[in-house]
């Protein structure tokens, strides 16, 4: 690295799970966070409870880029057994810094990089006792060392012990001493800060440090949900933990002490959204948490919500498939599974949120739109999103907000009815109004997910089930007009677009700036809801070739365009990462680059 | 058209309930069953049931599975929701609905196919969370809308219309509810209404889960010779163990049981269940005796049938959950949001 770079790098962390290197990593971000920087930290972590490789990238960004990057500055290697690996994934120019307790002179072959020792278990052996601790110190040791390298503020790192330890004074002493342990051996042995470092910024004020899950149980609790039922699925089990936290704080009554939620831990998750139609069905805004494979067991009572239409609130954090799949690995893998889920003919409700931000604001959207179309509505989260910490601006909350319960026959307006007709669309909107148990006799009817007719009776005739189906779709057609719109950046007026949606927003964002500079601009559009509204198509017919960016094997983002608009499929490019791990924003410049290059040149057009 | 509305006639003299509602009011939609079907007995005694408890309509909730059984939540309560849902599932609608709103009657009917095979997982979970509903099986052996397969619950040897014997062991869902905990757990017969309304009306007061296994015959498809849940073979086979009386509240319990052989049972809102045992050395607040002496029967072939266990309940779902009252579909959203300010709070744990 020949010239100085502040606030522009990305450090990786390879640890071993369950060694407490969580803490450390946590408490690296947030320093720099802390110190007005924009960053942003990923967790590459096994499906296992202890002892498999872990690793934790940090992103420093001045220019805010959340996305992986693709590169490497630092490398902190701690765990011997991924050490070549780690060794190879160093850019040129980088660093690597190890436990040189146990040299390993394999790590000085690569000449391009500098490796750096520091004495990490020596040291923490010294000056700790007990084995367990020892090993979690020599995690908070190497944040010590980033300190000094990198030109930490000390000052942060204590403040954050101190907010974590508040109760245990002793481990603020106990993390300070390590961390010193490891700033003090830096300092002394090599130049300090290095070339790549960190700079005070002011560019975090108004923002949090907050991961997908817990705002979009955030937003559950501000939408007034009461009812969650679910099954444990990594990764979306943070979801209802969230959810319990937040209303354990939030909807104890102080007086009596009775809880004005109810979270059911269901034996599976035809159970868990079993529930969730049941207590939807009967007026409370209920909702589940699960990813993929809970998907996939909820299929027939996803059909029966939709054809007797009761709201159903589903937040699907995605994970790699197929089947068990990596667990703890991220992908968009479930776009047709939702969109489509349950036999028949069904189409569903589904909003793709970017960001831990519009999680929330997703989340509480969600059980607005899942009441006023009387169906089930799909948040398609990531575990990308979901469970790695992310700056967001602050959420805000609107206290004119009233839950849309959409129509519900009250009694008062029953009683004036000589009959109720659950499924009858008077409005012409394809929404009948729905009735809850315990109002009237009146309001009464049959929830059923066999034959019915407009009037709520079982059929088995033709044109009353094809009425109540053909209705359906006109509700579909409503659906259009109530989802979240496209972000549309066409500011490039280019010929040539990037379609793409939810996660892949931030390196899409870095890619287009590298593009630019690189002298090809592009028009982008971030799809948020579907069904796809006038906007989507909007923008399809109006660039000539569009590449969609989305993080699967068999491009079903790109299917569901072609199945739902009117996009020719030629017009269409794809660009898939389904490796497991985040989109990165090198990924989308180099694929885009080699497809427009040879057609810039073949047009005449020279390219930067 | 599938769909039979039953005109409603009733008869100046029927006499009215507490509501000063008749029968008539807890009927339903034409039952499209076999004629003779156990099951419309069921239905009737459910009517019998809610009438005599006089349950408001609205706050009657049916539930069902799929299958003939949970065809019959539309025969009886028109002025009742009613959910037919998914093969099986049918518990936890019934959890959910419950959670949204405690105060109402939940009902759910359920097959022996429903219960025992598809549904044998929610059945078990039902009971473990204490879910405060009536959960009535109306159990024929054997599997009729698909024309006759045997179900979970038939015989060891025990012949099929086709003349196939069943050679695998039933399940029990009497003795499978005993072993999970149940405090209310009952069978009867389809064909013994002074029996099952009864029953029907102490399950609804029960504060928990209660269950009734009803042996329904399937007049259709088992209830030929060589059947052990035919019409025939039932009577024969059914054995009373022990009478439950239902004495509602509000009327003076001072009934003229003798001492000895009554034995009420206080249920949550007061009202009692006085049981007259019909067999000495039956003790149905024993779980464990009452299971053994079950099981003894059953090796000689007889169902025993009455309330076979009852104890109190030890708190259902939402005494566990520590849940208000009031229902919490009604709460209102003021009291459900944080708010502006503690939104603002809660982000700075996230600085």
């Amino acid at each position: 690295m020949s010239s100085s770079r502040s606030n522009d790098l990305a450090i990786k962390i390879a640890t071993v799970n369950g060694t407490g290197s969580a803490s450390a990593n946590s408490l690296l971000m947030k320093s720099i966070f802390r110190s007005g920087i924009p960053v942003m930290g990923k967790n590459y972590f096994p499906s296992n409870i202890q002892g498999l490789p872990t690793w934790y990238e940090i992103r420093v960004s001045r220019h805010g880029y959340v996305a992986r990057s693709g590169r490497v500055d630092i490398m902190i290697a701690m765990n011997a057994e991924t050490y070549a690996r780690d060794l190879k994934e160093v850019t040129p120019g980088g660093y690597l810094v190890y436990d040189s307790t146990w040299p390993r002179p394999e790590l000085l072959k690569r000449e391009d990089i500098t490796v750096i020792g520091v004495p990490l278990a020596r040291m923490c052996n010294e000056s700790f006792n007990g084995v367990r601790t020892r090993i979690l110190m020599k995690n908070i040791c190497y944040a010590g060392v980033l300190a000094a390298l990198l030109d930490l503020d000390v000052e942060r790192i204590r403040e954050l012990l101190a907010e974590t330890y508040a109760k245990k004074p002793q481990l603020v002493e106990s993390n300070m001493k390590a961390i010193q342990l490891g700033y003090d051996y830096a300092k002394q042995h090599f130049a300090c800060p290095l070339p790549l470092h960190v700079q005070k910024m002011n560019a975090t004020g108004g923002h949090i440090m907050i991961d997908g899950n817990t705002a979009a149980a955030l937003g559950a609790v501000y939408a007034g949900a009461t009812i969650g039922a679910w099954y444990p699925i990594t990764p979306s089990t943070s979801v209802m933990d969230a959810f319990k936290s937040f209303c354990e704080r939030t909807r104890v009554d102080a007086q009596t002490g009775r809880k004005n939620f109810a979270i059911i831990q269901a034996e599976d998750e035809l159970a868990a959204i079993g529930m969730v139609i049941g207590a939807a069905w009967n007026g409370a805004r209920a909702f589940t948490a699960t990813s993929g494979p809970g998907i996939s067991l909820m299929n027939e009572f996803i059909g029966l919500a939709y054809y007797a239409e009761v709201p159903t609130v589903v937040f699907d954090i995605q994970r790699v498939g197929p089947s068990t799949g990596m667990p703890t690995r991220t992908q968009q893998c479930d776009i047709m599974e939702c969109a489509y889920a349950s036999h028949g003919d069904t189409r569903h409700v589904c909003l793709y949120p970017a960001n831990p931000e519009e999680c929330f604001y997703m989340a509480a959207q969600a059980f607005d739109l899942a009441e006023r179309l009387q169906t089930p509505v799909f948040m398609l989260s990531d575990l990308d999103i979901g469970m790695n910490d992310w700056m967001c601006r602050d959420l805000k909350w609107d206290e004119s907000y009233r839950p849309d319960r959409g129509k519900v026959a009250d009694r008062s307006q029953v009683e004036k009815l000589e009959r109720f007709y659950r499924y009858f669309d008077k409005d012409g909107d394809g929404i009948a109004a729905r009735s809850f148990p315990g109002v009237h006799p009146k309001a009464a009817y049959f929830t059923r997910g066999s034959g019915h007719s407009q009037y709520g009776t079982y059929t088995e005739d033709s044109v009353e089930y094809q009425i109540v189906l053909d209705r359906l779709l006109k509700k579909w057609e409503t659906a259009k007009q109530l989802v979240p719109r496209a972000v549309i950046d066409a500011t490039a007026g280019s010929d040539i677009g990037i379609v793409s949606l939810g996660s892949c927003e931030g390196a899409i964002r870095e890619a287009m700036d590298v593009l630019k500079a690189a002298g090809v601009g592009v028009d982008y559009m971030r799809v948020r809801g579907f069904p796809f509204g006038e906007e989507v198509e909007r923008f399809l017919a109006a660039h000539r070739l569009m590449f969609v960016v989305e993080q699967n094997r068999d491009a079903q983002f790109k299917s569901l365009l072609t199945l739902e608009s009117a996009v020719e499929k030629s017009q269409l490019r794809s660009l898939l990462h389904y490796s497991g791990l985040p989109i990165s924003s090198d990924f989308i410049v180099e694929g885009i680059l080699a497809q427009v290059r040879p057609l810039r040149k073949a047009q005449g057009v020279a390219l930067g | 058209m599938t769909y039979f509305p039953k005109p409603k006639v009733a008869h100046p003299s029927l006499p009215p309930n507490g509501l000063g509602l008749t029968r008539r009011d807890y009927e339903g939609a034409m039952s499209t069953l076999c004629a003779g079907c156990g099951h419309d007995s069921i239905t009737a005694a459910i009517v019998e049931a809610c009438w005599s408890l006089s349950i408001e309509p609205q706050n009657l909730v049916k539930l069902s599975g799929i299958g003939c059984s949970s065809k019959t939540t539309a025969y009886f309560v028109s002025g009742s929701h009613g959910f037919n849902s998914v093969h099986g599932r049918m518990p936890s609608i019934a959890m959910g609905a419950n959670a949204a709103n405690r105060q109402l009657n939940y009902l759910g009917v359920s097959g022996d196919g429903d219960t025992l095979s598809i549904g044998l997982g929610q059945f078990c979970h039902a009971i473990r969370r204490n879910l405060n509903m009536l959960y009535i099986i109306e159990n024929n052996g054997v599997y009729g809308l698909t024309k006759g397969q045997f179900s979970a619950s038939a015989d060891i040897g025990s012949k099929a219309k086709k003349g196939d014997a069943n050679l695998q062991p039933p399940m029990d869902p009497v003795l499978l509810a005993m072993t999970l905990g149940a405090s209310f757990v009952a069978r009867s017969f389809s064909g013994d209404k002074e029996q099952l309304v009864p029953l029907i009306q102490a399950g609804f007061k029960h504060n928990g889960f209660a269950l009734i296994d009803v042996l329904s015959p399937c007049v259709t498809f088992n209830d030929h010779e060589g059947s052990t849940k035919s019409y025939a073979y039932t009577r024969e086979h059914y054995e009373p163990a022990v009478h439950a009386d239902f004495v509602p509240f509000e009327r003076d319990i001072k009934v003229s049981y003798g001492e000895g052989e009554a034995l009420p049972v206080v249920l949550h809102d007061g009202s009692q269940i006085v049981l007259r045992k019909c067999q000495a050395g039956y003790d149905p607040t024993d779980r464990a005796a009452a299971s053994a002496y079950i099981q003894q029967h059953m090796k000689q072939g007889e169902y025993l049938t009455g309330l076979l266990h009852v104890e109190p309940s030890q708190g259902e779902f939402h005494e566990l959950n520590r849940t208000p009252d009031e229902p919490l579909n009604s709460v209102p959203y003021e009291k459900l949001s944080p708010g502006s300010k503690e939104l603002e709070k809660i982000l700075n744990r996230y600085r």
